[in-house]
């Protein structure tokens, strides 16, 4: 099956001779990605099927995306890569690819063609393609709570409600970032969801956020991997916290966990692969990549989690969950039901803004 | 080159808006040397003003010489709670017969064997707002449901949790102290005409000293750096200078600072061993 997709989209069949005739050895591939289930989801959809197809690969799955950044630096510096292959956000993706310690991607030459034919740079959604980056899933941050802490006659429904103590006391977990919470206080502040990085690029735009923020900020507590903003939900800790949306999908659908997602202002990005420069096994690591992020792969991590696939040809292939069974389109980012009031992050926004604004958000969560 | 033409101002400012800032120039003019103190003056919560002198930064930026002192007294606090922990327990161990001693040194040791995320994981349990300890105290009836005490993801936190951590730190250099003690020495005193305080006081607390300034300096230098307990217990009022630099490492990337900051953080255990040498003496330290 492998064998002949690489047939039909690379253009020499020499070097597809030659990758399989290489590849015979031993390797293991380093795959560096967010753990839990989001890495449970791309083990069960990409990496065990990949290792089937080729026995001699072992891919070790390594939970590092949250410093992603700083390792592949710390790597090219050292002159030592050992990772293969990162699962990391776009706009760190985009200072990776300008300081040259990840791999530009010829996006129609190294990527798969749609079923129909289609070329990848049209068949991923418009916006995710990155120089070096190759987007998997569109995700999102959403705000969710626990139904318990509030009567039954008065359940939160919006962002402004997590800025409301008054009326929605308790504890909330937000991420020890800027991003989402600088947008979020903005939103809850009364500004379109359209104007936020307008105002945020003004000073008097981040006074306003982080005055916002200094409102709760004493029944805050920030957490910093995303496994453990469920788990402060299921142990009773928080009344609300804010977490990526297939985690909140997996606790509360898979798990059984008592809470509820409010997609009000849910602040949607991409997340995809790059592949770090002077890597130890770059080919197989483009062979693993023109594979896995085919139509039909990408469809496969939607049985398995709840991020939508970054291509389009994927949309009608997302089914049914592989062990529940549940429709998965009603729990998607980007269903209609759910996109009524989305927050797209806005990269070029972070790439520009973020070192002043996470060193400010830094010395606000200490004082 | 071929994009940047003349006017080169607008060519600058429109590659990005901080080239128009004559403050950037002049960062790069001062920070173009091999060697320069900026990150330390910044580790001081300092910074250099347009004329090039150093002066404290805004107030809501100044952060890491508060957290200094909070990582001093937090570990202060951390020692002194060994200290009253331990001691205790070490002197029961000293003067059991040695069969029930080595039985109790295990209860000692288990917890030191235990990995250390386990440990922390495991006081989570407990002090969560719902966790074991809270609801005892609301099945007892001693608080109500909604007066549950915040006990984790604060200070209390991070000194429970490292306080239990590094208990054995305590308890082994005081035990062999105590053990070498003879016990004739209190006898002694006492029939002389000591009351059973005095003779604690002025005979048996002045030979554990020497038990005590080990296990105290240990302690205290092993929890000045600690990181994965405040990490995960402390929330952002029980944070410690090691977390800070961490931070600095892993997500900020600023690497100058961090290795400011921790160079001042070795500095100044250095500087407390030098007290603590001119004080006590290092050679009267006991490790077992």
């Amino acid at each position: 099956m492998s064998k002949k997709l690489k047939l039909i989209g690379l253009s020499s069949v020499a070097s597809v001779m030659a990758l399989s005739a290489a590849a015979q050895d031993p390797v293991s591939l380093t795959v560096v990605s967010w753990g839990g289930a989001y890495t449970a989801s791309q083990q069960r959809a990409y990496h065990s099927p990949f290792m089937e197809l080729n026995p001699h690969v072992t891919i070790i799955n390594d939970d590092g995306s949250a410093n992603a950044l700083a390792g592949l630096r710390a790597q090219a510096q050292a002159g030592n890569v050992t990772w293969d292959l990162v699962d990391m956000l776009p706009s760190d993706a985009q200072l990776a690819c300008d300081e040259g310690i990840i791999l530009q991607i010829d996006h129609d030459e190294m990527l798969a063609a749609a079923p129909d034919g289609t070329p990848a740079s049209q068949d991923f959604l418009p916006g995710s393609l990155g120089e070096c980056f190759i987007p998997q899933i569109v995700y999102s941050t959403v705000l969710t709570f626990r139904p318990g802490a509030f009567p039954a006659d008065a359940q939160p429904s919006s962002i402004a409600d997590l800025f409301d103590v008054e009326n929605f006391p308790g504890r909330r977990a937000l991420q020890d970032r800027p991003g989402t919470n600088l947008e979020w206080a903005l939103y809850a502040d009364g500004v379109a969801p359209e104007d936020i990085y307008e105002v945020l690029a003004t000073p008097e735009g981040v006074d306003r956020a982080f005055a916002k923020l200094d409102t709760i900020k004493d029944h805050i507590i920030f957490w910093t991997e995303g496994a453990q903003a469920p788990q402060l939900l299921a142990d009773g800790e928080v009344a609300f916290a804010t977490g990526y949306n297939g985690r909140m999908f997996e606790a509360i659908e898979v798990e059984g966990m008592d809470a509820e997602i409010i997609w009000d202002g849910q602040v949607v990005e991409w997340d995809g692969w790059v592949v770090p420069a002077d890597g130890p096994n770059v080919e197989l690591v483009m062979e693993y990549l023109y594979w896995a992020t085919d139509t039909q792969r990408l469809a496969d991590q939607a049985k398995f989690i709840s991020y939508g696939p970054a291509r389009a040809s994927s949309a009608g292939l997302v089914g049914q969950h592989a062990d529940l069974g549940i429709d998965m389109a009603p729990h998607m980012p980007t269903n209609p039901d759910n996109y009524f009031a989305p927050i797209v992050l806005d990269n070029d926004f972070w790439v520009d803004y973020g070192d002043e604004l996470r060193e400010r958000f830094a010395n606000w969560m200490l004082q | 080159m071929a994009e940047f033409q003349a006017p080169y101002q607008d060519a600058f400012t429109d590659a990005h808006r901080l080239w128009g800032e004559p403050e950037l120039w002049r960062i790069i003019q001062r920070e173009g040397r091999p060697l320069t103190a900026s990150y330390y003056v910044a580790a001081l919560d300092r910074e250099y003003n347009a004329a090039g002198e150093i002066v404290l930064r805004d107030e809501n930026r100044r952060i890491y010489v508060s957290l200094f002192g909070r990582t001093l007294a937090l570990s202060l606090a951390i020692t002194g709670m060994t200290f009253l922990l331990g001691f205790p327990i070490a002197y029961y161990l000293s003067i059991l017969p040695m069969r029930y001693a080595n039985l109790l040194m295990i209860a000692v040791l288990l917890p030191f064997w235990t990995s250390l995320l386990v440990r922390t994981s495991a006081w989570i349990v407990l002090l969560q707002q719902q966790g074991v300890i809270n609801n005892t105290l609301v099945a007892l009836g001693v608080i109500t449901d909604d007066g549950r005490f915040s006990l984790i993801y604060n200070q209390t936190g991070t000194i429970i949790a490292m306080t239990h951590i590094l208990l054995p730190f305590m308890v082994l250099p005081l035990y062999s102290v105590m053990r070498t003690i003879p016990p004739s020495y209190t006898r002694a005193a006492k029939s002389l005409g000591a009351t059973p305080w005095t003779a604690f006081r002025r005979v048996y607390f002045p030979q554990t000293l020497p038990g005590i300034g080990a296990g105290g300096v240990l302690v205290f230098i092993i929890s000045i750096g600690y990181y994965i307990t405040p990490a995960l217990v402390g929330g952002q009022s029980g944070r410690m200078i090691s977390n800070e630099i961490a931070r600095h490492i892993q997500q900020s990337l600023n690497w100058g600072l961090a290795a400011a900051l921790g160079s001042m953080l070795l500095a100044g255990v250095l500087v407390l061993y030098w007290l603590y040498n001119r004080l006590v003496g290092a050679d009267s330290l006991k490790l077992g």
